[in-house]
């Protein structure tokens, strides 16, 4: 399939493009920043002598735009800062260097990122099981009460804040009812059980939120599917109505269900990091929010880079299994 | 009614006919209304209540119990309808409404800026196609798949200290809302500039800017109204969300999202949850009836929106 081949590497390479971009606009953007690092750095009280070493040693000395092209090459290569015994080593992928911290931000983002991916990862798996199927129902019993039902789900869904579910969830089922608990995170290295029972009410809150706009898309696409001439052909040639629905119809909701999907990923981020804020957890937003607090520009960058690449990577790969599965993508 | 009348009204009047009929809608439009009147009145109902939002009546705390309001639910009481704030004692009822007050005014700031910059940005790339079009298509894609509440945590570093904080949230919530709608209202406007009449408009010499604010704009008037009700939930939602995490409307400014994030700890220790359920359900109020409002116009004009495709 020579098409779906130079789908994949224009997609690829348009992905590549739209990261360069980015990471230079972000770099610009948030070198601006009335706030001087190196004077952070360099204590009191600070000589001019002293401010100019740390400016040095941090490279905030050189242009923008050749800071810009280390931490790119950093990303690759790595960065050295300083040289001999005080030389400061922040190895590839670098994502810059966190001062204040004294730790490379690399590290910083992957000690935080399970909790937020975890979240995340586990709502999404949740929503699309959920959305789909009270959405394939609704449609099969349409204005029957379980239409009605998981259409007001739907509702409720759309217009809960987050947070707010979340908070809810923790008084009711967590104090009142007193059946999971409320807060922290257990690595799943540690003990699987413990991690996804701490992360159960995370999931839930935030797929059933989510879940809203999947239940609403899935039934009106399943009733338009049912209509069409080939699932009458497919009746008419005899096949049993679960066949029908489940192979024939469900392949035609796939399709902008994963559209959708795609579209949904940066939301998806924005609500794991609300969810983890909800759970005292300390993922990724917390490593944000409190570098900000700290006007810690490296790590406020390395983040919002990490992240939009991630989004940028996760498109790329919805792209490809939309490709995939609608062969009518590529061939346009 | 029959058809031959129906064929004589308006579009319009055919839709706000459609929408007085609709049930959920006419439960969403005065809920909007009674809420909207309330967040406009909201000095005034606080001075009527006898309260303001900063004064500290510590007297109503107990301090055994870790500050928390005496009494049940949350203090309430004649003088403080919805109890008072734990550890402050601020009057509750004030913050609510002025927190309502504020997340009002955000969201419809944010929405009729970007209604007013997506619908130019997407009349005028259906308009013109070509390379402007496909320039901006591929702008709004990347807006859309940006990890949006990161960003607009992390602009909180660069922005200097005098700047005011409502100025930014607007700003953030604007850069990052018109993409949607000027997607949507592109789509839409692409079937219109294919139809007779802007070709004949166009062949007796009208300009562009004519075309689109004479032809186009009166045609997709239904879709983005639709889109600006439907949007408005959203904002109050977003800058909820972003006073939650401690980087939206800073203290004292009352805030429905930040009055919820500071209740969290009140909610886990059990002390008092009438902290968390008098701001949240104000604002879950406000979502769902902008949503079943923007639900029903969206159905009373009968425009069919999917976000994908």
């Amino acid at each position: 399939m020579p098409d779906l081949v130079w789908f994949l590497i224009r997609r690829l390479f348009a992905a590549l493009l739209v990261m360069l971009a980015l990471s230079l606009a972000v770099y610009l953007i948030f070198y601006a920043i009335p706030a001087d690092p190196a004077h952070l750095a360099c204590g009191k009280p600070c000589t001019p002598d002293r401010l100019e070493q740390a400016r040095h040693f941090m490279q905030l000395d050189q242009s923008t735009l050749q800071q810009y092209l280390n931490f790119l090459k950093g990303i690759f290569a790595g960065r050295t800062f300083g040289d001999g015994a005080a030389a400061v080593h922040c190895n590839a992928p670098c994502f810059g260097y966190s001062f204040p911290l004294a730790r490379p931000v690399t590290t910083l983002i992957m000690d935080r990122l399970p909790i937020t991916a975890s979240i995340a990862l586990g709502a999404a798996v949740l929503w699309l099981l959920i959305g789909v199927s009270l959405g394939v129902i609704a449609a099969l019993n349409r204005g029957r009460l379980l239409d009605r039902l998981s259409v007001g789900v739907a509702l409720i869904g759309v217009s809960t804040p987050s947070f707010l579910l979340g908070l809810l969830a923790i008084l009711v089922f967590g104090f009142w009812l007193n059946m999971v608990p409320v807060n922290g995170y257990i690595p799943f290295t540690e003990s699987p059980v413990d991690w996804a029972w701490h992360l159960v009410t995370p999931w839930i809150v935030l797929a059933i939120l989510q879940a809203a706009s999947y239940i609403r898309l899935t039934r009106s696409q399943m009733l338009e599917e049912l209509n069409l001439d080939y699932i009458t052909t497919a009746r008419a040639k005899g096949a049993g109505e679960g066949r029908v629905v489940l192979i024939h119809g469900l392949r035609g909701v796939l399709v902008p269900v994963i559209t959708l999907f795609g579209l949904d990923l940066g939301g998806l981020l924005g609500g794991a990091i609300l969810t983890e804020k909800v759970f005292s957890m300390q993922g990724l937003g917390d490593l944000l929010i409190s570098a900000v607090g700290q006007l810690d520009v490296a790590v406020v960058v390395g983040v919002t880079l990490f992240s939009a690449f991630l989004i940028i990577l996760a498109n790329l790969v919805v792209d490809i299994v939309h490709g995939v599965l609608d062969p009518r993508v590529s061939h346009g | 009614m029959s058809s031959s009348v129906a064929g004589t009204v308006s579009p319009t009047r055919q839709a706000m006919r459609r929408l007085r009929r609709d049930r959920s809608a006419r439960v969403g439009l005065v809920v909007v209304a009674l809420l909207i009147v309330i967040a406009a009145a909201a000095p005034l109902l606080v001075r009527l209540a006898g309260q303001d939002a900063t004064t500290y009546h510590i007297d109503l705390l107990d301090p055994a119990r870790g500050n928390a309001p005496r009494g049940a639910v949350g203090g309430a009481s004649g003088s403080h309808w919805f109890g008072v704030e734990p550890l402050t004692g601020r009057d509750l009822f004030s913050i609510v409404v002025l927190g309502l007050r504020t997340s009002l005014f955000i969201a419809v700031v944010v929405t009729l800026i970007t209604t007013v910059v997506g619908t130019l940005a997407g009349i005028s790339a259906a308009y013109f196609g070509g390379w402007y079009d496909a320039v901006l298509s591929r702008l709004l894609d990347f807006l859309f798949g940006f990890p949006q509440l990161v960003f607009m945590i992390a602009l909180g570093i660069i922005v200097p200290a005098g700047f005011p904080r409502w100025l930014l949230l607007i700003l953030v919530l604007s850069f990052f809302g018109w993409a949607g709608l000027a997607r949507l209202i592109r789509n839409q406007a692409r079937s219109l500039v294919a139809r007779e009449f802007v070709e004949a408009a166009r062949s007796v010499g009208s300009s562009g800017w004519m075309v689109i604010t004479r032809e186009l704009l009166p045609n997709l008037l239904g879709p983005v109204l639709v889109i600006a009700t439907l949007a408005i939930p959203g904002y109050i939602g977003a800058e909820a969300a972003l006073s939650f995490l401690g980087v939206g409307v800073p203290p004292p400014t009352p805030s429905l999202g930040r009055s919820i994030s500071d209740s969290i700890a009140w909610v886990y220790t059990g002390a008092d949850p009438w902290f968390l359920l008098f701001p949240g359900a104000m604002l879950f109020l406000a979502v769902l009836g902008f949503t079943l409002l923007g639900d029903g116009v969206r159905d009373a004009f009968d425009v069919r929106l999917r976000r994908t495709n």
